[in-house]
């Protein structure tokens, strides 16, 4: 009994290493079914999701016009402190004084890509980049001024 | 292997600086591949028979309750998802139900479909990082492909509706984030298709082999009336024998309206907690079934104040991660930001277990009882 027991054993223990060594070679002769991105090399064809959040962004249209209305909406709901927003005073051509945005300043390197900031946003002036490749050489060059130069805010957002 | 009467026979309580002298203390860790992370664990040992495992936390600790006492209502939650952050959603749920507790916020239909959805799809996701990395632990280095191949067709979907990977941030206080993509549905009725066929492939190549069962049966032995006193829940105290599933205890969301076992396993041992893990891949599909083709139309956000301010007093819930038990206690003052929070995380009260179960087995035992035991080391420390 002893010797047909250990004999029974024997088999088993080779069945059970065979079927998953069969699982493994089922792989080998079939690699089409085997998935593995080649990241750095299908850059051109890589496309990621649309609700991607990679970085804050704002959009710009042709008349490089914005619709930040400097309302510190964003920079109360993030909870990193990454948005700081410096306001000037515009004269309107009524000869009025109104708040618009100077700088929209963006620290990268503090963000977490929350979406608190974009949900925030009364006038849909920012919204999430799909660019995820920020390694830069020097931290300063992660702090970003999202505002282009000489934009200002489009006509009719409140 | 250990036969039943050696686990019983074991002393409990064995003094490691008592014996002949040859008593031998190790380091692993902090910085060691079989820990998952920056545990650090002083092994006493006497020749290859451990003595006393001492667990020292602390590594990774970031303060997040204290953290979290200066951010709002809406802003905490995203915090929590670097806890346990291989089940990030559901440590958001649990925080976005607590406020919602709180605030007395009704939940739209739709918004309670689409978190439980995400929540058993997390879960999946979880359960198939721990098989593979709990093999990687005995020396199989395949089965971490096999199920990172599956892991990241659950990462594609998280990503095109909750617009990250990992830590998601998908669950507001009210419902959630964005809507459902328009394409959701159909690519987690792919993704169960294939997950059928594979997670056979899992019990061929891993559950059924040798070496493996005589590796895990027996050891690792933890019995109900510990994994009790010791507080084990989720897989690991499952694996014991206790019912320990809030969604069964205290279902919450619509897991009342789903039908699903919950998995008990009375082993008690190591191979025990691995069943009862690979038998919830399969519990989870099943209530995604049951879910995915009825997702009731509707908002999926309720509308909310624009600061949220929880009245005075005491707000605690409960949700099942992937690892245990998760608890949120919030005390409030009557502010924008809590007083005090407090997480029960389920992997502190399962670590404080690991010193019982591997006392008098050998040392290559105690790697897989941990493996076992399904540890996530944000989640200790927090």
């Amino acid at each position: 009994m002893f010797i047909k027991e250990y004999l029974s054993d024997i088999y088993k223990a080779t069945k059970s290493l065979l079927t998953g060594m069969k699982r493994t070679g089922y792989y080998f002769v079939h690699p089409k079914e085997i998935i593995t991105e080649q990241y750095p090399d299908n850059r051109d064809t890589l496309k990621m999701a649309d609700r991607f959040r990679g970085e804050v962004i704002m959009p710009h249209d042709e008349n490089n016009e914005h619709a930040c209305t400097g309302c510190t909406a964003c920079e109360l709901a993030c909870p990193n402190a990454t948005i700081k927003i410096i306001t000037k005073f515009d004269v309107t051509p009524e000869g009025k004084k109104k708040k618009a945005l100077d700088t929209f300043v963006y620290h990268l390197e503090l963000c977490t890509m929350c979406n608190l900031c974009v949900q925030a946003c009364p006038t849909d002036a920012i919204k999430m980049g799909q660019n995820f490749e920020h390694s830069v050489y020097d931290r300063s060059m992660l702090l970003k001024k999202l505002n282009r130069p000489g934009s200002k805010i489009r006509e009719g957002v409140e | 292997m250990y036969t039943e009467t050696q686990i019983v026979e074991r002393p409990a309580v064995i003094d490691p600086f008592e014996g002949d002298g040859e008593n031998l203390v190790i380091n692993i860790g902090p910085q060691h591949p079989a820990t998952h992370g920056v545990l650090h664990l002083v092994v006493t040992l006497n020749g290859e028979t451990i003595k006393k495992v001492e667990p020292h936390l602390g590594y990774i600790h970031r303060s997040i309750e204290k953290m979290c006492e200066s951010l709002s209502y809406r802003q905490f939650i995203y915090v929590t998802s670097r806890m346990d952050y291989l089940s990030a959603h559901i440590n958001n749920h649990a925080c976005a139900m607590t406020v919602e507790k709180g605030m007395q916020i009704e939940v739209p239909a739709r918004a309670q479909y689409i978190r439980v959805i995400m929540d058993e799809l997390t879960r999946i996701a979880s359960h198939e990082l721990w098989w593979g990395a709990m093999a990687m632990d005995l020396g199989a280095f395949t089965p971490f492909f096999y199920a990172f191949r599956e892991r990241e067709t659950i990462n594609d979907i998280m990503e095109q509706t909750c617009g990250a990977r990992l830590t998601m941030n998908y669950m507001v206080p009210g419902g959630v984030m964005a809507d459902l993509h328009p394409t959701f549905q159909q690519k987690v009725k792919d993704f169960i298709t294939l997950f059928k066929s594979n997670i056979d492939e899992y019990d061929e190549l891993v559950t059924g082999n040798i070496i493996f069962q005589s590796r895990t049966k027996g050891v690792g032995y933890l019995s109900k009336e510990d994994a009790i006193s010791y507080g084990c829940t989720g897989p690991v105290g499952r694996g014991s024998g206790v019912s320990c599933d809030i969604r069964k205890i205290y279902p919450y969301e619509v897991y009342n309206q789903v039908q699903f076992d919950e998995m008990l396993e009375t082993g008690g041992d190591s191979f025990s907690r691995y069943q009862v893990r690979v038998k919830e891949l399969r519990e989870s599909i099943k209530i995604i079934e049951q879910l995915i083709d009825n997702v009731p139309a509707g908002d999926y956000l309720a509308k909310t104040k624009a600061v949220l301010k929880l009245p005075k007093g005491e707000f605690y819930t409960r949700v099942e991660t992937a690892r245990g038990e998760l608890g949120v206690y919030i005390v409030s003052e009557g502010g924008t930001t809590p007083y005090r929070i407090k997480f029960r995380s389920p992997g502190f009260s399962n670590l404080s277990a690991l010193d019982h179960m591997v006392r008098g087995s050998k040392i290559g035992d105690l790697m897989a009882t941990m493996g076992t035991l399904d540890l996530v080391i944000p989640d200790i420390d927090r």
